[in-house]
């Protein structure tokens, strides 16, 4: 299987057409996760988020866990599409989709993609709550266990 | 020689620009630089200690810079 894709895009994300990049006759499964913007956090209630991001390092830090998705996985096709600039709650800011021979490999390398690109992919999230804004940015990885 | 700095995040909110071009001298580097706009604006104090780039690559901020290179400062990461 070739490698997959990494992007970092400013439109709406559709999720079937990632999942189309990297299906195929030698992939039974295709496992995916989709982040969506929600409207609370810890009693508050969010309005919008907003994401920046170093679009060339990221896409290029995606790709380098996407080779690390084969070496612990093994033989997969890795996507991680994430947008950035200004969303509504609802909104999908994230997509991570991977596709293997096999429902295991695929499940375990799709939770592990997400983590890994949470805790050091150069994306940040400002939240818009209606008192204010705050950027969210922790030390990095401290948030790779995050419920 | 000049390098060209860039800014994300709380950070270019605090600088109020993403981005600039800068003459500095032979020999700095990422946190030498780091900590020239340290001392050039107070809104930093207080933000997050950025990890440092070198033409999207991160790097740990004490390698010597060269004419041309992208430095990028980037507050602790959070996508997702």
């Amino acid at each position: 299987m070739p490698s997959g894709i990494f992007r970092i895009i400013e439109t709406r994300i559709d999720t079937g057409q990632v999942i189309a990049a990297i299906e195929g006759p030698d992939a039974g499964a295709v496992a995916l996760f989709v982040g969506n913007v929600r409207g609370e956090d810890q009693g508050r209630r969010v309005l919008r988020l907003e994401y920046d991001a170093y679009a060339p390092m990221a896409e290029r830090v995606m790709a380098g866990i996407g080779e690390e998705i084969v070496s612990r996985f093994g033989d997969c096709r890795v996507a991680m599409v994430h947008r950035i600039g200004r969303l509504e709650v609802g909104e999908t800011s994230v997509v991570v989709a991977v596709a293997a021979a096999h429902r295991s490999p695929a499940l375990e390398a799709c939770r592990y993609g997400i983590e890994r690109l949470k805790a050091v992919v150069p994306i940040w999230k400002k939240q818009c709550f209606e008192e204010g804004e705050v950027w969210l940015e922790n030390p990095i990885g401290s948030h790779e266990h995050e419920p | 020689m000049k390098v060209k700095l860039l800014f994300f995040a709380s950070l270019s909110e605090r600088l109020g620009r993403r981005c600039e071009t800068r003459e500095v001298p032979e020999g700095a580097s990422a946190e030498s630089v780091w900590r020239l706009l340290l001392a050039e604006n107070p809104a930093l104090s207080g933000g997050p200690r950025p990890a440092f780039a070198r033409n999207a690559e991160q790097v740990d901020g004490r390698d010597v810079l060269e004419e041309g290179d992208e430095v990028a400062f980037l507050p602790p990461v959070g996508g997702g």
